[in-house]
């Protein structure tokens, strides 16, 4: 559905130039919540302004659905840009418009008649749970309201691509995830594809099925969730699922287990330790809900060498786990030193 | 000396006073139109055109938008650097031109117009700029044209400080006013001169001071309350005392 291929960025001329973004590829299919993550400055706001071309990239092309938008004339990339909502940080809703004048603006810049924007307009207000603020000013809403006339303006002309930048960054927990969950349930209705770019892993984990790591410009990793998280040593997964680091006794074994989809809900450690008799301890866990699917990795650890462990290894993987050992106890002790 | 003993004093200042406040009023007005109908758009090509702004590039020629900046620029500096007194007599060929005679109230819209124009394309410019960029990305990832953004989003959004901006601008048209009836041009500023100088008539002096004071008094409330109306930040609303009043 978005297809970005080798779009650099730079920012000034020559010698003062800022490489915003750094042979930058993604791929987003049709459907999909992606999240992109990366640290403050690492070229979010430009990766994503560049799908909608209020960025121009300096190389490289980016397609949505099916369209090269970076070959397009002015005329044409308008046209193409009505399929592409946005949402903003800090809502940029009219002040002068009423919640509704805010999501009629769509409309209005399509050419949509009078009666059609209002009924349009009501009818997309009523969607995020807004019918009652049809006629408030965005002085007289709270943070998440604003947001909900935001997401209701980009939805308005019915795109096929949802952009969010940082969308609930200025939000507070709970108001995130209402406005998460809203997102969701568009995404699931009208099989609208996101885009979003956050900081926070609690919104990657909440709502995206895909996810890239973007660092100094760089696509580090990207992927679905939980093929990230069954490759060994992803730093995305790591970052997902921080593990306790509780130092293991030397001589013993570490494993980390990555459990999805069914998995989960399987006493798998349990198991363990009454089928071999195991003292299993667990130096880190954690149990997350992705996109309605639990994951999670729990780091065990296991007495004995590797090679006395190798069976209720080889046991855990015919369960279908993903195990990797991490090593033994004095190799740990030894990196760590 | 004019004796206001005389019979027939009152009425005649009555009528004298009635007459200067309509060529007054219909001087300003019509230059009014003008300077919003010339200045507006000036003052937003002024912001446009700067590097990055909406026209920067027009007709997808990016050194067209510097030269026509720069022309604007150098306009607006002139004709707000020229002192008002000589610009009137330097424009007295053109009035002639456009007007037919250089003398009475419409030969003195043509000056009146000419100062205002420059000064109000800055006050719009000021506006302008005030308005959040995130707000033109807003409406230009809606897919809208450079004419939608100014229509949709630069002039609703900066409309109450365009409304402050544009008072300021009237109030200092009025002032000119006053300076375009010493030399024949009508209106409040000709009695004073006429009758307050020329025939020492204090009472004529005083009047037409009042009533310049009230018209302005009576637009700055009118501007003041129609900005407020159409700003929606939802600022702490200040308590009705302090909120000047019309009358
Ligand atoms: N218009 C611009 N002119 C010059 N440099 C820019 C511009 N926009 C972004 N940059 C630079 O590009 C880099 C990436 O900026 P970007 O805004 O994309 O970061 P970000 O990942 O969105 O950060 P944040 O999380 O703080 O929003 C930064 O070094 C920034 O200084
Ligand atoms: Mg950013």
């Amino acid at each position: 559905m978005i297809s970005v291929k080798h779009v650099f960025k730079t920012f000034g001329a020559a010698a003062a130039a800022t490489t915003a973004l750094d042979d930058v590829s993604l791929e987003v299919a049709r459907g999909e919540i992606f999240g992109v993550i990366g640290q403050s400055g690492a070229g979010k706001s430009t990766l994503i302004r560049a799908i909608n071309l209020l960025e121009r990239p300096s190389s490289g092309t980016v397609t949505v659905d099916g369209e090269e938008l970076t070959r397009l004339s002015p005329d044409q990339l308008r046209l193409a840009r009505r399929k592409i909502g946005m949402v903003f940080q800090h809502f940029n809703l009219l002040a002068g418009r009423t919640a509704q004048g805010n999501v009629e603006l769509g409309l209005e810049i399509a050419g949509v008649g009078g009666t059609e924007r209002r009924r349009r307009s009501l009818e997309i207000l009523d969607l995020v749970g807004l019918a009652d603020k049809a006629g408030a000013y965005p002085a007289e809403l709270s943070g998440g309201q604003k947001q909900r006339v935001g997401i209701a303006r980009s939805l308005a002309g019915n795109p096929k691509i949802l952009l969010s930048d940082e969308a609930t960054s200025a939000l507070d927990p709970e108001t995130t995830r209402s406005i998460l969950d809203l997102v969701k349930t568009i995404n699931v209705q009208v099989g609208l594809t996101v885009l979003l770019i956050t900081h926070e892993m609690d919104v990657v984990k909440r709502v995206c099925d895909s996810a890239a790591m973007l660092e100094h410009g760089r696509i580090l990793e990207q992927g679905s969730i939980v093929s990230l998280i069954s490759t060994p040593g992803s730093r995305l997964a790591h970052e997902l699922f921080p593990l306790g680091e509780i130092a293991p006794h030397p001589g013993n074994t570490v494993i980390e287990i990555t459990f999805s989809g069914g998995s989960a809900d399987r006493p798998v450690i349990a198991q363990l330790a009454r089928s071999y008799g195991l003292d299993v301890s667990i130096l880190g866990a954690v149990v997350e809900t992705i996109g309605g699917n639990q994951a999670g990795r729990t780091r065990l650890e296991l007495p004995g060498t590797p090679l006395a462990n190798a069976a209720p290894i080889a046991d855990l993987r015919g369960q279908g786990l993903l195990v990797e050992i991490v090593g033994d106890g004095a190799a740990m002790e030894g990196a760590r030193a | 000396m004019i004796d206001p003993t005389a019979p027939g004093f009152w009425s005649g200042l009555f009528q004298v006073l009635l007459v200067g406040t309509g060529e007054t009023l219909y001087m300003v007005g019509v230059a009014v139109l003008f300077t919003v109908l010339v200045g507006l758009p000036l003052g937003i090509l002024l912001v446009g055109t700067e590097r990055g702004g909406l026209f920067e590039a027009p007709f997808g020629y990016r050194p067209l938008g510097r030269v026509i900046n720069r022309v604007l620029e150098f306009v607006v500096n002139l004709g707000r650097s020229v002192p008002f007194i000589i610009l009137m007599v330097a424009l007295i060929p053109f009035t002639r031109l456009v007007v037919g005679t250089f003398i009475g109230s419409t030969a003195a819209i043509v000056p009146l117009a000419v100062v205002a124009i420059p000064f109000f394309a800055r006050m719009v410019e000021i506006a302008i700029k005030e308005v959040d960029s995130g707000l033109v990305e807003a409406a230009e990832s809606l897919g809208a044209t450079r004419w939608q953004i100014v229509a949709k989003v630069l002039v609703p959004e900066s409309l109450s400080t365009l409304i402050l901006g544009l008072s300021t601008t009237v109030t200092s048209i009025i002032n000119f006013s006053a300076m375009v009836g010493t030399v024949a041009g009508g209106g409040l500023g000709q009695v004073a001169i006429q009758y307050g100088y020329q025939r020492y008539s204090t009472i004529h002096m005083v009047a037409v001071i009042i009533l310049i004071f009230i018209i302005v008094m009576i637009l700055q409330g009118l501007a003041t309350w129609l900005a407020r109306r159409f700003s929606h930040r939802g600022r702490p609303t200040r308590s009705r005392a302090t909120v000047p009043t019309a009358i």
